[in-house]
């Protein structure tokens, strides 16, 4: 019983994602479907660029404030209070910036995104799509993945700067350590390979957020709820499923990487 | 009453534009459309009449491909377009105007119009633009152009849904429920405007509706569907004097209200 269970939990979850591929891969063939590219890569680069911008300086600016305030707490236990600005800033680039801009970014863009696309199914504007011989996929889907590939790893860079800066504002203004020593500490312990893993991880968010949230509004008809509810559930499965892939995928690439 | 003149007669011809043979359609346990069989002749206006529920709106979606059907066949121009890579036959050559209209609501007026002659891709950009400003200034609507589908009125949106379904020159056009939710004067605009558009550009125009009325007015041919069977196929004049108690009650509804009220 428990083993059929677990079964089908597992042939389901493997279909879901052949589905999921298959979309996101229909969505990129026909991106050129019903012309005018540009304009909805424009159009669609300041819905999840440019609107997320304040959240996430936002967020990075106080999450640097906490992570320069309790590294300074917890390292000037140790003696090792020089190493602030390695902590923040390797906790920034390596985990924080991309894990929490991606979470963000899902928590605004996505939801927008899965509403947006569940009213557009549930007012028929999919089906018109497709009557005029234009794939509703690669239409409205296509762009939003391409802006996914570059928005969120500026956004994420953005937010490895600006939380560094909020390091510095707490540990150093705030709590009068050394600043030329706080810069130097961060020049010193970022390599290469850590700007690497930060846009790698930023940028497999990215396509994750953007597609499972336009999965799930794209196809908010078969939630099984009707009219606005199937709207509701399509935007709580998005930001919910985005944000547990994206936990799980960081666990995966860290590990790969480490 | 609306004051248009009949819809043009149907061209006789030995091959219907559309026929619909033993169409049967199901969800789950439901059977909504049953051996459903019916032919579309080429020009004028055919009404598809019924009661709500009985698979009006499920027929329409089946005959575009929106739904599949369970089983059953249909012939556009005497080609199975149920069949896997010729529903694109159908699909070229028509148009579907939606219920609520299904207008693009993050693009403008003229952005709708020009969307269908984008995947189309005939015209070139410039020509598009003219031939979609042209069909909207005699819609009425060129002062709109720039404008987003909230911020029309309704009769606005709705003349933008018929205009952006035109706009590519359909052989068939689709109208669903066209009037469905509007008061008597602007139900009475629709129908006149679908049927003066239907003469002008020569059209085939199938019309899923309620209003009996105006669809006798209109129609060259009338399909009533009942529980998902089709009780009667023929001109609108044989409707409007065949005996069949379901039919007068739904032509004489305001004398059965009347008497249920004595």
């Amino acid at each position: 019983m428990v083993v059929s269970a677990l079964g089908k939990i597992a042939t389901d979850s493997v279909a879901a994602l052949g589905r999921l591929t298959c979309f996101c891969l229909r969505a990129f063939a026909n991106i050129a479907s019903g012309g005018t590219l540009p304009s909805r890569i424009v159009r669609n680069t300041y819905e999840i660029g440019v609107r997320c911008l304040p959240v996430i300086c936002i967020v990075a600016v106080f999450t640097g404030l906490v992570l320069g305030l309790q590294g300074h707490y917890v390292l000037s236990r140790f003696g090792a209070s020089g190493m602030l600005g390695t902590l923040v800033s390797l906790s920034l680039c390596r985990e924080l910036a991309p894990v929490l801009a991606a979470i963000m970014m899902a928590g605004q863009a996505g939801t927008a995104l899965a509403a947006e696309l569940g009213i557009q199914r549930s007012t028929e504007q999919i089906d018109a799509f497709e009557l005029m011989g234009i794939s509703a996929e690669g239409y409205l889907v296509g762009p939003r993945l391409v802006v996914a590939c570059f928005v969120f790893p500026v956004l994420t860079a953005l937010f490895v700067l600006v939380g560094v800066s909020g390091g510095w504002l707490s540990g150093c203004v705030l709590l009068h350590q050394d600043a030329n020593g706080y810069w130097a500490a961060i020049h010193e312990a970022i390599k290469p390979s850590d700007i690497f893993e930060c846009l790698l991880k930023a940028l497999v968010f990215g396509i994750l957020t953007i597609a499972l949230c336009s999965f799930q509004g794209f196809h908010s008809h078969l939630s099984g709820e009707a009219g606005a509810r199937s709207v509701s559930v399509a935007t709580v499965r998005g930001v919910v499923f985005s944000s547990i892939a994206i936990l799980a995928a960081d666990y995966l690439i860290t590990a790969f990487l480490l | 009453m609306i004051e248009v003149p009949l819809a043009n007669p149907p061209t006789e011809t030995v091959t219907p534009l559309l026929e619909v043979r033993l169409l049967r359609k199901g969800f789950g346990s439901k059977q909504v459309l049953r051996d459903v069989n019916f032919t579309v002749p080429r020009g004028g206006i055919v009404s598809i009449l019924g009661r709500s529920g009985t698979g009006k709106s499920v027929l329409l979606r089946c005959i575009v491909g929106l739904h599949d059907a369970d089983s059953g066949d249909i012939f556009f121009h005497g080609i199975n377009v149920s069949e896997p890579g010729q529903r694109i036959q159908l699909r070229n050559a028509s148009s579907y105007v939606f219920q609520h209209n299904a207008l693009f609501d993050s693009a403008t007026v003229l952005e709708n119009m020009l969307l269908p002659l984008q995947a189309q891709g005939i015209l070139p950009a410039e020509q598009q633009r003219d031939k979609a400003m042209e069909l909207l200034r005699r819609m009425e609507l060129e002062d709109a152009s720039n404008r987003f589908p909230a911020e029309l009125s309704g009769g606005m949106q709705k003349r933008l849904a018929v205009a952006r379904a035109l706009v590519t020159d359909p052989k068939v056009v689709f109208f669903d429920e066209p009037t469905a939710g509007l008061d008597p004067i602007r139900r009475n605009a629709v129908f006149e405007m679908i049927a003066r558009l239907q003469k002008e550009r020569g059209f085939t125009a199938v019309v899923v509706t309620h209003d009996v009325q105006e669809a006798i007015i209109v129609s060259s041919k009338i399909v009533w569907l009942d529980e998902g069977y089709v009780l009667f196929t023929g001109s609108a004049q044989e409707f409007a004097s065949h005996p069949e108690p379901k039919f007068s009650q739904f032509r004489d509804n305001l004398e059965a209200l009347r008497q249920s009220l004595r």
